[in-house]
């Protein structure tokens, strides 16, 4: 059916039923206007605090800004500062959060799917009660259960994971996991991956369970030999929209999760820089050194990184 | 049905699945060992939290830790309770307007036909994106602009629109058929009306699913207490929560810090459970384009 607009619509009601005419007509034009009130507390909020700081992060990156005095424009100086000057970023910020992305990015997007696809093919019950306990660290975001992981790794004999490592002979003194640099960007990805099955893999979840279950029996009749040729051809293929949210969830989950270090380690810088990804590298330059316009083109950096995973899932999902 | 081939949503249980099991089991005990030790370590008595060997399990539960936590808030200055006030304020509010003002956008953007509706919910997809902590500092500043820094509308009023929240119920609203809405236009209904006696009834799984992720969203929000607030009494639960995780060197504060996770972490699932078969319902309209 072709769509039509409240005026076509009211059009063809008219024919139908000639005395309506006036009312119809009536209500079309004053109907025309509510879209826009309906819309208008959700889109001045949305503009408030999520466009106009964008397109103020863009203005501020572009300036020197110290929050007291007036922001004066300095072109592109702060992104070449950000490639040519800043060692920290370059040396610690920019590999630690490439690798933090990679591996919780596409490998908790990979286990979600993983899961959610083997999930569904249990009964309902058991499925409902998995489907719970991996969703249910995601509730808390991570962060307000720091304090788990903190007691788990803490630095002497009587934390667990030295316990048991010392107990199994591995090591013999204590290790200070979470102010030890070889340790903290490893531990950071082990807790930002359990809290990563979030909306998206009950979407994937719900996906799965959704294929039309015709297409798998067209699919054994075309000779369709195995399950591993069924989730290639079938499932994957059926199940794309739910697939590009989930990639799209998993991408803001893995920068959302950012903060994880210094939540772990207790302070920003974490020691070293060894856990110190773009978010904390934010954090670090506008609040605790209050370079605004700095911190503002970080930001930026960060919204196009973002931005471009979410174009190539976009190329790797989208349907046609 | 003769033909069985897929295994998916099976109704019986077989021998078959055995394999997915084994390889779901020992994943499910990982993402819940923190959950069951954060439940064991709130309940343990002093002597068990300096246990040497520590232990995972709690042997002779007690309400110490739970007691320790409400008597370090009172003297702090701030009682505890005013710290709930603040969250259950702040976090039903942000719930119950979420919902209202994106149900109502979601029926606009999904069922009207007007300018600007595809750009409007393009750019409202592209949101999907947003991390709030990249854009802290214009945030912050927005807030201040405004001014209403340090009032209940600096933790509400930043958090309302949800992007994901609005994109699944516009998608839920996309099945219901027009053919509903177009006779009661006919029937001489209102727009308003049409929302709160056609739609609103008929979206209660998109409803619960965006309300359980408003609520986890407020209830576990750090970002407003940190930067747009300056006095403590108007911070929540999140905020005092995660002041104690700092200081769990304390063999004491282990324990009180595990009953402060608990705390935030028990609301969260019990409304879950009680709404999953709702959300599941809306998650398989998640589809993106």
């Amino acid at each position: 059916m072709p769509k039509v607009n409240n005026l076509g619509e009211a059009a063809v009601e008219i024919k139908k039923d000639p005395p309506k005419l006036q009312s119809i007509l009536q209500k079309a034009k004053r109907v025309n206007k509510t879209p826009y009130l309906f819309l208008l507390p959700y889109m001045l909020l949305f503009l408030t605090f999520i466009i106009i700081p964008i397109l103020m992060a863009i203005y501020l990156s572009f300036t020197n800004f110290n929050t007291i005095e007036r922001p004066d424009f300095i072109g592109f100086l702060n992104y070449i500062n950000l490639l040519t000057q800043d060692e920290i970023f370059m040396q610690y910020v920019l590999p630690n959060t490439v690798l933090f992305a990679l591996i919780v990015g596409p490998g908790g997007y990979i286990l979600a799917f993983l899961l959610a696809w083997c999930l569904a093919q249990l009964t309902k019950g058991p499925r409902t009660i998995l489907a719970l306990i991996f969703y249910s660290p995601s509730m808390t975001s991570g962060v307000a259960m720091a304090v788990v992981w903190t007691i788990i790794f803490s630095g002497n004999q009587a934390g667990y994971a030295n316990s048991i490592l010392m107990r199994l002979g591995f090591i013999t003194e204590p290790l200070i996991f979470l102010q030890d640099t070889r340790f903290i960007l490893l531990i950071m990805i082990v807790v930002a991956l359990w809290s990563s099955m979030g909306v998206g893999f009950l979407a994937m979840l719900a996906g799965v369970l959704n294929v039309d279950e015709t297409l798998y029996e067209a699919g054994a009749i075309d000779g369709i030999k195995n399950r591993f040729q069924e989730l290639i051809y079938i499932t994957i293929p059926s199940m794309k929209p739910q697939m590009l949210f989930g990639a799209v969830m998993a991408i803001v989950n893995t920068f959302a999760t950012g903060m994880i270090g210094v939540q772990l380690t207790g302070s920003n810088p974490t020691p070293n820089y060894a856990g110190q990804l773009i978010v904390n590298h934010i954090e670090d330059y506008g609040f605790i050194r209050f370079e605004m316009g700095y911190a503002a083109a970080l930001s930026v950096v960060l919204l196009l990184i973002i931005f471009v995973f979410a174009r190539i899932s976009k190329k790797l999902f989208s349907e046609s | 049905m003769a033909l069985k081939v897929s295994g998916a949503n099976p109704k019986k249980f077989h021998k078959s699945q055995l394999k997915f099991y084994i390889f779901l089991i020992p994943f499910a005990i990982f993402m819940m060992l923190p959950i069951v030790f954060i439940f064991n370590h709130a309940f343990k008595p002093l002597d068990e939290l300096y246990a040497f060997p520590p232990r995972f399990f709690v042997y002779r539960p007690t309400f110490d830790n739970f007691v320790n936590l409400f008597q370090l808030a009172n003297s702090s200055g701030i009682p505890l309770s005013r710290y709930v006030f603040n969250s259950l304020l702040v976090t039903f509010s942000i719930v119950f307007f979420a919902v209202v003002i994106s149900t109502l956008a979601g029926y606009v953007l999904s069922k009207k036909n007007f300018k600007g509706k595809f750009v409007l919910f393009e750019i409202n997809t592209a949101a999907l994106m947003f991390v709030p902590i990249a854009v802290i500092i214009p945030r912050f500043l927005t807030v201040s602009v405004l001014g209403i820094e340090d009032t209940y509308f600096a933790h509400i009023l930043p958090l309302l629109a949800m992007p994901v929240v609005l994109f699944l119920l516009k998608q839920f609203i996309d099945q219901i058929p027009d053919s509903l809405i177009e006779a009661a236009v006919i029937d001489g209904a209102s727009d308003f009306k049409i929302y709160l006696k056609i739609i609103l009834p008929l979206i209660k799984p998109a409803i619960a699913t965006a309300a359980i992720l408003a609520f986890q969203l407020a209830w576990n929000d750090l970002e407003t207490s940190i930067l747009f607030t300056t006095s403590e009494n108007m911070r929540t639960l999140a905020f005092f929560m995660n002041t104690l995780v700092a200081n769990t060197n304390v063999v004491v504060g282990q324990g009180m810090a595990a009953v402060a996770s608990l705390i935030m972490f028990v609301p969260n699932l019990i409304l879950f459970i009680i709404l999953q078969s709702m959300v599941m319902n809306t998650m398989s309209h998640s589809g993106l384009k």
